[in-house]
């Protein structure tokens, strides 16, 4: 796990090592709220397993990915903005 | 158009189930696949840990396993998630790329099981987990390192969390038990007879010797500006505010039941109904592992070898399993009467709380209802994208509502996939 793959979060360009799913990436720019719930709630991860889906995220621009579920490939962008 | 594959034995989840069916099923040049959701392979307990890791490590027995599996020269499709049954004998998959239609002579279900989450105010907090959803999320990269972490919920995989994440440097604040002292006393005379799970326990216990582990303890509220910062607890006659970065907190586990409900695979009190071949009530269809009762890995293990065993017809084989495998159901009876859920769980909800988390249903909205499928047609609760896996087993233990059959696709799919499911009974040939 010593190399390091590098993608960006909102933006922001993060390494993490390579194998980590994007929801290592979210949590490594600092950030706790993934999506946003229907009520406007900040929601996160809950069962790391990908049944919950409160990890969701926008990976390359297709929404409602579980970033627990999808390991980091280099560039890929990901997004926290959404419902 | 999707791809098509076609195998002798079909097995579903790749945890310690699927594998030791795979292994067990992979004889005289079958073509053999196991396919799973998660990216790495293991399921949960093995979650992405590779041979030579897990062979330099304390996990001697995942390392013979993963080595049998690789010289069994199975098929893993990781990343692909069974979504629907297109017609008998054929299995929609999907996976980031692509979507596949999987057929099978002989199918092996070893879907698992997963955490039940109870609500309770702010447990919808960003930083509050599942506990072994907090040590998934570890193992697939999450650095914990310095930060607190308080453990709770219920059962042994509550100990196994609590000294994993030590392992990866969290510094782990309380293990809040629900269950009471006596009844795990009266648990741990009974495990007399089974010195490898006592070593196991004491072992644990052993290196979490400076982390408080209280009895008869449990959530009552996390608190936090927009993400965890504690948790009060109720210990005793009192409450207890701990100040903490995540509250790790699953109160046992579930046996997946979606595929088998999908398949008409027959359930009986919570699991998928299996006879002594571990064959399901549709002919051809076995069932392993925690899809039929929570039994831990070693059970899983077992039952997998005589899943795999009976579909090429080996019974012989399997048939000297038949005793390992009514020890197995033994211990978990035991673990089952040990670390029952206690009735005050059911009112930690408030009428504000959240219970269906996809949808923001409170426990007031869903309590003007009498079923399931009435609260769900008027609240919505069940219909978001977990399609009721988290609210719909809380609803079980706060409501005693029995859910409905499932509609397929069983997780969300893209459109495209969703363009290969045909109406059943209508191919040609079939
Ligand atoms: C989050 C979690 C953490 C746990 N941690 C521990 C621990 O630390 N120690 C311990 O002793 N026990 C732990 N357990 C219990 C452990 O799951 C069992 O002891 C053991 O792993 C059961 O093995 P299994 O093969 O039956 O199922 P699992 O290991 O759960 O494997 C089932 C697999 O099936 C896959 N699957 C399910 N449905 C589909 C589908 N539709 N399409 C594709 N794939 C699918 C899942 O992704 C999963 O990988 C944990 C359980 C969970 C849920
Ligand atoms: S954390 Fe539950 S789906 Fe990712």
């Amino acid at each position: 796990m010593s190399r390091q793959v590098t993608v960006a979060v909102n933006g922001k360009s993060v390494s993490v090592p390579a194998g980590s799913t994007a929801a290592v990436a979210v949590a490594a720019v600092g950030l706790s709220q993934f999506r946003t719930s229907v009520d406007g709630e900040p929601r996160g991860p809950l069962c790391g397993m990908g049944i919950c889906f409160e990890c969701r995220v926008t990976i390359n621009g297709r929404a409602h990915r579980r970033s627990c579920q999808t390991v980091c490939t280099a560039g890929m962008e990901i997004c926290t903005d959404g419902p | 158009m999707a791809r098509n594959e076609h195998y002798d034995v079909l097995i579903v989840g790749g945890g310690p189930a699927g594998i030791a069916a795979a292994c067990c099923a992979a004889r005289a040049g079958r073509r053999v696949a196991i396919v799973d959701d998660n990216p790495a392979q293991g399921g949960q307990i093995w979650r992405g840990m590779t041979e030579e890791w897990t062979a330099a490590t304390q996990s001697p027995l995942a390392a013979s396993w993963l080595r049998r599996l690789r010289e069994a020269k199975v098929e893993v499709l990781a990343g692909t998630q069974i979504v629907a049954r297109p017609r008998d004998g054929v299995l929609l998959a999907e996976t980031d790329a692509d979507a596949c239609l999987l057929a099978y002579d002989k199918l092996i279900l070893a879907a698992g099981a997963r955490e039940r989450f109870l609500p309770f105010p702010g447990w919808t907090l960003p930083g509050v987990t599942g506990a072994g959803g907090l040590q998934s999320l570890v193992k697939s990269g999450l650095p914990i390192a310095g930060r607190r972490v308080a453990v709770a919920g219920s059962g042994p995989v509550l100990l196994a969390v609590a000294d994993c994440l030590r392992d990866h440097g969290a510094e782990i604040c309380l293990i809040a038990e629900q269950a009471p002292w006596p009844r795990l006393v009266r648990f741990g005379c009974g495990l007399i007879g089974s010195p490898g799970k006592l070593l196991q326990g004491a072992g644990y216990k052993w290196r979490l010797k400076t982390v408080r582990y209280r009895t008869g303890c449990w959530p009552v509220a996390a608190e936090g500006d927009g993400k965890l910062s504690s948790v009060t607890f109720h210990a005793g006659s009192k409450t207890r505010t701990v100040a903490c970065d995540y509250l790790a907190c699953g109160f046992g586990f579930v046996p997946s039941l979606e595929l088998p409900t999908l398949l008409d695979c027959r359930l009986d009190g919570g699991a998928v109904w299996i006879d002594d071949w571990q064959e399901t009530s549709v002919q051809g269809i076995y069932a392993a592992g925690e899809t039929t009762g929570v039994g831990g890995v070693d059970l899983a293990l077992i039952e997998g070898q005589i899943a795999g065993y009976a579909a090429i017809d080996c019974q012989d084989h399997a048939a000297r399993l038949f005793r390992a495998r009514e020890r197995g159901r033994r211990f978990v009876g035991a673990l089952d009467r040990a670390f029952a859920l206690r009735e005050e769980l059911k009112s930690l909800a408030t009428a504000e709380t959240p219970v269906c988390r996809c949808e923001d249903v409170s426990r007031q909205q869903l309590e003007a209802y009498g079923s399931w499928r009435e609260a769900k047609l008027q609240t919505r609760c069940g219909m978001g994208p977990c399609q009721g896996r988290v609210c719909g087993t809380a609803a079980e233990f706060l409501f005693d509502w029995q859910r409905e059959s499932i509609r397929p696709p069983i997780f969300p799919a893209d459109v495209g996939t969703l363009a290969e499911i045909r109406p059943l009974g209508k191919q040609p040939g079939k």
